[in-house]
């Protein structure tokens, strides 16, 4: 094995760390937990100009894929507004493979640009981890479809031009083979957004669809074929593009504000014995879910799907994260409860921010029990238990 | 960047999973046992050269990579042979490197082990290999020396791990100085490196086990594999495994660059860790975790046939432990990577 990026490879990550440093500033961050929509046009066309798009989206281009890794990984670790862009660029990966030209004129060449975002339509109130039974219906009526129903946590849905919609087009077959993708323009006649405030600084959304009405150049896929459309997405979303690496911000400013804070003990945290062993303990784990990350990318780049290395690599990474957060929250004491903008807060309000985002991440695309299934039945061959 | 193994790994691995499936195995483990030497299986190893393959070319012996000896000892660890090979073959390199290692260390004739902490009046203590090994290399001071005798008294322990005290009285002095250090240390993460792999190794079997046993074992009129509590214990491990596979595999990629001169850096804020001395402990706290995790669930799944004697999973169980932490306690090898982390300081770094 090596483990060295090739000469491309390392010159284009330096070209991301450039621009990261150039552009990435105090106002970019404060700004994306002041208004919770971690995207942020100016910053994405800025990337798509500086040319470090172009290997941005899954399975398109002839850029060596390993830059797509090495993209998100990198903006994941500076902590960059990044969530939009990977939900978009995951958008413009599914339209490339079963797209049609118009999709691909239309929509993809607009998202190379960096100045348009997609979000993501599979969640409804009643039908989060169990999919294949949403209600949204689409109607046939002559060219058009007409689509009525309600999402959920379509995150950047006020931010973006337009939903990946997963719709129920037959009733009457067997769930997952009555679905049809759509893609769908959010200024269209019926779209309503309504925001959905959450427990840490990121806004999510509702969204409602009342007679939408849509031509069929906007579906993707075949009719009733929309699982099939869903497992790409969720082959090139789980485990590559960011995602798995939320704890090196996180030990970055443990370290930092560690050295500073003076332990109740006598000198500073960061002499503290336990301390330095959870960040060690840290530091082993975003190394192996970098690692763990850059297999599945290695698999998509040597032509695979790594849907269950991508499963792999979030469950690991994520459960390795809220344990590290529980560490540092706990080891900050009363001031690690306090947020950003607040004197005394442990390492500037970074360590709360944490603690209440770190929750979701074992949640949004696919719980760890969903995950845990897929591991259970598709690698290690258990019997389904449902 | 490449993560799959080179054509000749390849043939390396087959060629072992092979060797140990056969002369190896849970049968020969147990019947090893409490002792932790199956001196048939050694004598065999012997056959194939295994013994002196990491030893550079130069020096008489294979000229293997560590790259290529952790598949090698992956396959050890899978079929949990007894037999002192990862100990043998790093103490074999670190002779040749500060002398010459002769050809029945090279052969595996004398068996030869590493003393893995510094010795306490005079003697090198709970010698992991020390009831097998002729010759014990110890660091003494900054002085490197040779053991050379009687192999001592067995400590009958947990992991069934061939044990002893060896005195070091007569050791004769091999090398000394900052030198000799460095070239001890360098083994250490060597060993820590290929005893990462064992644990990889075991983890792979453990996994296996708990899985095969969860498909056939029916209750409740249904395999006990069909339940979610029972998935979910198993599904958490192809994370680890493969997590500790792949840092492993880093280590001693790492490991291999720095003998050709290559140093590395130890950066946590960039999560940038290509410096060996770190790698090799992280690789080792990874697959300490992996293996005593997935032993400790499979055996769980096996219910209390896991407890019995008659089932492997109790073998792997006490075996992983042992590996995991005979050199140190893990919390003490995270706070000796901190130190390098803190400082970024890339302690060992270089051959």
């Amino acid at each position: 094995m090596d483990f060295s990026l090739s000469p491309s490879a390392v010159d284009f990550r330096a070209e991301v760390k450039a621009f990261i440093a150039e552009h990435l500033t105090a106002e970019v961050v404060d700004q994306m937990h002041a208004t919770g929509t971690f995207n942020d046009k100016a910053f994405n066309a800025a990337l798509a100009d500086a040319g470090l798009l172009a290997g941005a989206v899954p399975g398109y281009g002839d850029r060596d894929p390993i830059e797509l890794y090495i993209l998100f990984n990198e903006l994941e670790k500076a902590g960059a507004p990044y969530d939009g862009l990977a939900v978009t660029m995951l958008v413009a990966g599914v339209v490339n493979a079963v797209g049609t030209d118009f999709h691909r004129t239309r929509v993809l060449e607009n998202l190379l640009t960096g100045r348009l975002n997609c979000c993501l339509g599979y969640s409804e109130p009643d039908h989060g981890s169990d999919v294949a039974s949403i209600t949204t219906k689409a109607v046939r009526d002559g060219d058009e479809w007409v689509i009525t129903g309600q999402k959920m946590w379509t995150t950047m849905a006020h931010v973006s031009d337009w939903v990946f919609l997963l719709t129920r087009t037959n009733p009457d077959v067997p769930r997952h083979k009555g679905l049809t993708m759509f893609l769908i323009p959010m200024d269209t006649p019926g779209i309503e957004v309504q925001p959905v405030p959450t427990m840490a600084t990121e806004r999510t959304n509702a969204t409602f669809y009342d007679e939408v009405r849509v031509g069929d150049e906007w579906r993707l896929g075949e009719v009733d074929g929309g699982w099939a459309v869903m497992g790409v997405a969720l082959a090139f979303e789980r485990g590559v593009m960011g995602g798995t690496n939320p704890a090196v911000p996180l030990l970055r400013h443990v370290r930092d504000w560690a050295d500073r804070a003076p332990s109740p003990d006598g000198g500073t945290m960061l002499q503290d014995p336990l301390l330095r062993e959870r960040l060690a303990r840290t530091a082993i784990g975003n190394q192996v879910s970098q690692l763990l990350t850059l297999r599945a990318a290695w698999i998509a780049a040597t032509g695979g799907l790594p849907g269950l290395e991508g499963s792999m690599a979030k469950l690991y990474a994520t459960g390795r994260y809220q344990q590290a957060v529980g560490w540092f929250q706990e080891m900050a004491g009363a001031e690690g409860l306090l947020s950003f903008g607040v004197d005394d807060a442990a390492a500037d309000g970074w360590i709360d921010y944490d603690a209440r985002h770190a929750p979701v991440t074992t949640i949004y695309g696919g719980t760890t029990e969903i995950n845990r299934n897929n591991v259970a039945e598709r690698h290690l061959g258990l019997p389904r238990n449902r | 960047m490449d993560l799959d193994l080179t054509e000749d790994q390849e043939a390396i691995r087959e060629v072992f999973a092979g060797f140990f499936s056969y002369e190896t195995g849970p049968e020969r483990a147990r019947a090893a046992e409490p002792h932790g030497f199956d001196t048939r299986a050694w004598l065999r190893l012997m056959q194939t050269g295994a013994p002196g393959m990491g030893v550079a070319e130069s020096s008489g012996g294979g000229g293997a990579t560590l790259a290529d000896l952790t598949v090698v000892v992956e396959e050890a660890g899978a079929h949990i042979a007894a037999l002192p090979l990862v100990d043998h073959m790093v103490a074999a390199r670190l002779l040749a490197t500060v002398g010459t290692c002769d050809a029945d260390v090279l052969a595996g004739a004398t068996i030869i082990g590493l003393a893995l902490r510094p010795p306490v009046d005079g003697v090198a203590r709970t010698v992991p290999t020390g009831a097998v090994a002729r010759q014990v290399v110890a660091l003494d001071g900054d002085a490197l020396v040779l053991i050379d005798g009687d192999p001592g008294d067995h400590l009958e322990n947990h992991g069934c791990l061939p044990l002893a005290h060896r005195p070091l009285a007569g050791a004769t002095v091999l090398a000394k100085g900052p030198d000799a250090v460095d070239a001890y240390r360098r083994a250490l993460d060597e060993w820590r490196a290929l005893t990462a792999s064992t644990l990889v190794g075991m983890t792979r079997t453990a996994l296996d086990l708990g899985v095969d046993y969860a498909k056939e074992r029916q209750q409740f009129g249904r395999p006990i594999g069909s339940f979610q509590a029972i998935q979910h214990l198993l599904a958490d491990l192809p994370g680890l495994l493969e997590g500790a596979r792949l840092i492993t595999a880093k280590a001693a990629w790492a490991g291999d660059r720095a003998v050709a001169g290559q140093t590395g850096v130890a950066d946590m804020g960039d999560n940038e860790i290509t410096d060996f001395a770190a790698l090799a402990c992280m690789a080792l706290v990874s697959a300490g975790e992996a293996a005593t995790t997935s032993t400790d669930r499979s055996l769980h799944v096996h219910g209390g046939y896991g407890f019995s004697e008659e089932y492997d999973i109790q073998l792997y169980f006490r075996r992983a432990r042992a590996l995991a932490m005979v050199l140190d306690d893990p919390a003490r090898e995270c706070r000796r990577l901190a130190d390098m982390l803190i400082t970024g300081q890339a302690t060992g770094a270089t051959a």
